[in-house]
């Protein structure tokens, strides 16, 4: 029997909700499905499965907020002989629930309402239906919620309602804050910048576009991004996650890309195996991954395997970012604004596309070599665009 | 394309694909001659979304370099209508 647990979605993150479950007692799930969807801080997210089998149980009920690697629900793994099954009446932090170096901070639950006046089975039929009794407006004696009132509820549109939406924006803000203050507090960050002439990255781009229809054409973020993944295979190191005072490089490549929420905040999910991925694929995903982490769609192995962050606040028109580590990661790249400025070729001046490229790096991990080893590569990749 | 309406409808569905791309906004104060990008929170992921839902919903090819000819609510409906904004 395997356990399935509520995973850990970035080192930032302690608990999760469940919101419902996708899958049903005896229902085959296969590894990588989606098998439930869960609220974290930052966002509603649907989460794989890393097994193979027969749901055997479902533990933890929608409405039901869990710590980290507390056991959730048990699935017999095809090819494995049938274990002794536990009674489990509640849930428990599983065994194996990773150590962290440090106490994270723990955050703030989200502010109570005042009580509500609600019902047990009113409550329950809420958390089975998806609706927060605490923006209702009860119709019952003494403006209590009803049973009805929460079926009315959710059969209305499923629009977010705002104070919902302005609830998880300040959660965000509170996760935000609690893995920026770890970062500056626990990894001493050294940083290094250099200018990365475009023009031919930009040039070549047009001239591909041209051959695309509307539907496939790229955008010259997803050429920065994949010549940092191809350069992490020259720098390893900086693809790496500090665990109990180690780091651990990643055979793979997963470069998070920092995609802003609308409503305010941040999220960096991951775009798999990103040195792999043709340019028209990235392009793909990073379109979905805007998509929904906007839309609050994201998988939870997109948040939770980032090996490195790219951010790029050119589009707000900054020449340079000297970005904050995302724990566990060692090192971040930042990417200002395209812009034209004059440039010295062969001796003339001339006017050329230019930007800023910038690394944050973990100085217990790597040192200021091979950070610039690192940046050159970049630098290198970006001037044959053809070959990324 | 030639009816008085035209125009009208056409902004209006302008109007209502720059509202799947920046669901926040409000489109009643979309300024009709300043850049969409000077005044809602959008980025150039936003705007290619933009680009292929005019395409999609209007049927026109769009090219790159005319990116800058759908940059306002009246430069679209002057491109898609084939007429200058009275």
């Amino acid at each position: 029997m395997a356990e399935f647990v509520m995973p850990t979605l970035g080192s930032d993150m302690t608990q999760g909700t469940l919101v419902e479950w996708k899958k049903k007692v005896d229902d085959r799930v296969t590894k990588g499905e989606i098998i439930a969807e869960v609220d974290t801080e930052k966002a509603a997210i649907e989460i794989e499965s890393f097994y193979t089998g027969i749901i055997h149980q479902l533990i933890t009920k929608p409405g039901e907020t869990v710590p980290v690697g507390t056991v959730m629900a048990i699935i017999q793994e095809e090819g494995k002989p049938v274990g002794p099954i536990e009674a489990r009446t509640e849930a428990k932090p599983a065994k194996e629930s990773p150590p962290s170096p440090v106490r994270e901070p723990v955050l703030s639950p989200p502010p109570e309402p005042g009580r509500l006046r609600i019902s047990p089975a009113a409550k329950q039929l809420a958390a089975e239906l998806r609706v927060d009794p605490s923006v209702l407006k009860g119709t019952g004696p003494g403006g209590a919620i009803t049973l009805d009132d929460i079926r009315a509820a959710a059969a209305a549109p499923t629009k977010e309602p705002p104070t919902v939406a302005a609830d998880r924006q300040a959660r965000m803000r509170e996760t935000i804050a609690a893995a920026m203050a770890r970062s500056k507090r626990e990894i001493p960050h050294y940083y290094l910048s250099t200018t990365v002439d475009m023009g031919r990255a930009m040039t070549w781009i047009k001239e591909e576009n041209l051959k695309r229809p509307v539907t496939d054409r790229l955008l010259y973020g997803v050429l920065l991004i994949k010549a940092v993944a191809l350069a992490l295979r020259q720098v390893p190191e900086l693809n790496a996650l500090w665990k109990e005072n180690a780091s651990v490089q990643s055979a793979d490549i997963h470069v998070g890309v920092a995609i802003s929420i609308r409503q305010g905040g941040l999220i960096a999910p991951a775009i798999h195996d990103t040195d792999k991925q043709s340019l028209g694929e990235l392009m793909g995903k990073f379109q979905d991954l805007v998509k929904r982490a906007r839309a609050g769609t994201l998988r939870g192995s997109e948040l939770s395997d980032p090996t490195i962050t790219v951010t790029s606040l050119g589009e707000q028109g900054v020449d340079s970012v000297f970005g904050v580590i995302y724990p566990p990661q060692v090192a971040l790249v930042g990417f200002g604004k395209v812009v034209e400025r004059p440039w010295v070729v062969d001796g003339q001046v001339v006017s050329r596309p230019i930007v800023a490229a910038s690394l944050s790096a973990d100085h217990r991990v790597t040192d200021g070599h091979r950070g610039a080893v690192f940046l050159s590569a970049v630098d290198r990749l970006l001037q044959e665009p053809g070959q990324l | 394309m030639n009816r008085p309406h035209a125009q009208d409808d056409i902004r209006q569905t302008v109007l209502r694909l720059l509202g799947e791309i920046a669901p926040e906004a409000d489109l009643s104060l979309v300024k009709p001659d300043v850049s969409f990008r000077d005044q809602l929170d959008i980025d150039s992921m936003d705007f290619l979304n933009f680009v292929i839902m005019i395409h999609d919903t209007f049927g026109v090819e769009i090219p790159e370099a005319d990116y800058p000819k759908y940059g306002t609510l009246n430069s679209c409906v002057e491109q898609l209508s084939g007429k200058r904004v009275s």
